[in-house]
């Protein structure tokens, strides 16, 4: 009768990537505003290689960071709104662990693309290969990190009409230190040095919050839910 | 065992209940009834744990906090409103999904939809399904809970006249292998020869 936790975690996730395969335009969303930000400064600043491979590691990772606060909006409204929040919180099951699933497959679907071509775009900016790698590197560290900390902030204000700002005005600040943490690991890399500190502070954050904000996020979602 | 005592609640300024007090046995029915806006809703979340009262509480068969046990059984099945239904998913996938999570067989999907008059549109999204198909798609996830305690918020809305005799089947059903129910209804529901307490709400404010 009662569920496993790993397949609990699993069917959550599951259905989350089966709602949001039928919905394209959620997951193209973030990764068109990530490519049009990143792709929009050496249009309006500069073409020059050297000035532009000093701004990549700010500019891709800033585009990132407003990419996923875009995305976040829409983390548990649709299942506050239809239902499907309230069956989770009369369901016998750990609250905090349907929250991870459900941000594990919102990352997957709004994070990990923009993981993905923000190599591509890096080209573009002419950062050299192994300062691509560290960008990479700190991405795929530090973007569930954002969608962590933002499932807190989405948690608390899913049951408010118009969030957005608020949303941002209240996330923003928690998610400075990967932002700077971030940009700081690729930099540290294009000036040819070690950036094993920044990453290794990344990868402290990203477990930080993998253990403090699902449960954050359920006590939050009771309040919403209410 | 079903019981709540002395629930308080205020919203606002308006006070919704006071020293509420109700009981429903195994076997037995609560009808909730009053006129719209005196708080019916609210009680059923305060009693599913949705929503958390001022004062008071509701105990299952002794143990407080109900809804919030995390280990064990489903212990209730909670039907709101909102049917809990995605729009992009089929009818069948949407069940199957709450199927899964209460740990009802998978196998024997294809049985309950047909119970619930549902075999047609089980390949349609949900959202081109009429509001009392989605009514009875939210009835089937109540069979599936084979949850003891019912909590069922209008369940007649949108429903034919075939649709609330099926409801008022599965409910004698329900009651008859000692379940319990919690019913908001303006309608009258025929619940068999089932123990029915009414609980009547004030008037609105």
């Amino acid at each position: 009768m009662n569920l496993g936790l790993g397949q609990l975690f699993w069917v959550v996730l599951q259905r989350d990537l089966m709602v949001a395969m039928r919905r394209w335009s959620d997951i193209c969303n973030p990764v068109v505003f990530f490519v049009l930000v990143v792709s929009l400064f050496p249009l309006a600043l500069s073409p020059r290689a050297e000035f532009l491979r000093a701004l990549a590691p700010g500019v891709l990772w800033i585009a990132a960071l407003l990419a996923a606060l875009l995305s976040l909006n829409q983390l548990f409204r649709a299942d506050i709104e239809d239902g499907t929040m309230e069956q989770m919180l009369t369901l016998p099951c750990p609250l905090s662990l349907v929250i991870l699933a459900k941000t594990l497959a919102h990352w997957l679907v709004t994070g990990l693309p923009v993981v993905a071509v923000a190599p591509m775009l890096a080209i573009t900016y002419h950062l050299p290969a192994d300062a691509i790698g560290v960008l990479l590197l700190s991405l795929l560290v530090g973007t569930p990190t954002l969608s962590l900390l933002g499932s807190i902030g989405a948690a608390l204000t899913a049951g408010l009409r118009q969030s957005g700002v608020l949303l941002a005005l209240m996330v923003g600040p928690l998610m400075l230190p990967v932002l700077m943490l971030g940009a700081r690991a690729t930099d540290i890399a294009l000036g040819g040095d070690d950036p094993t500190g920044p990453l290794y502070l990344l990868g402290a954050l990203l477990a930080l919050a993998l253990s403090l904000a699902p449960p954050a996020a359920a006590m939050a979602i009771r309040i919403s839910a209410d | 065992m079903l019981t709540g005592t002395g629930l308080t609640l205020w919203r606002g300024a308006n006070c919704l209940f006071d020293q509420l007090s109700f009981a429903a046995a195994p076997g037995g029915a609560l009808l909730i009834r009053g006129p719209n806006g005196s708080g019916k809703t609210t009680l059923l979340r305060v009693i599913a744990g949705l929503t958390q009262a001022e004062e008071g509480e509701v105990r299952w068969n002794g143990a407080a906090v109900l809804g919030r046990d995390e280990s064990g059984r489903n212990i209730m099945a909670y039907c709101g409103h909102a049917t809990a239904l995605k729009p992009d998913l089929t009818t069948l996938e949407n069940l199957r999904f709450f199927a899964r999570l209460s740990g009802y067989p998978t196998g024997e999907l294809a049985g309950l939809l047909a119970t619930t008059g549902l075999t047609a549109c089980a390949g349609l999204p949900a959202r081109v399904l009429s509001a009392g198909q989605k009514r009875r798609a939210a009835l089937a996830r109540v069979l599936m809970s084979g949850a003891p305690l019912w909590l069922l918020d209008e369940p007649q809305t949108n429903l034919d006249a075939a649709g609330r005799e099926f409801l008022a089947r599965m409910l004698q059903e329900h009651l008859a292998n000692s379940g319990t129910a919690v019913i908001v209804a303006h309608q009258p529901i025929d619940l068999g020869s089932a123990p029915t307490n009414v609980l009547q709400m004030g008037e609105a404010a």
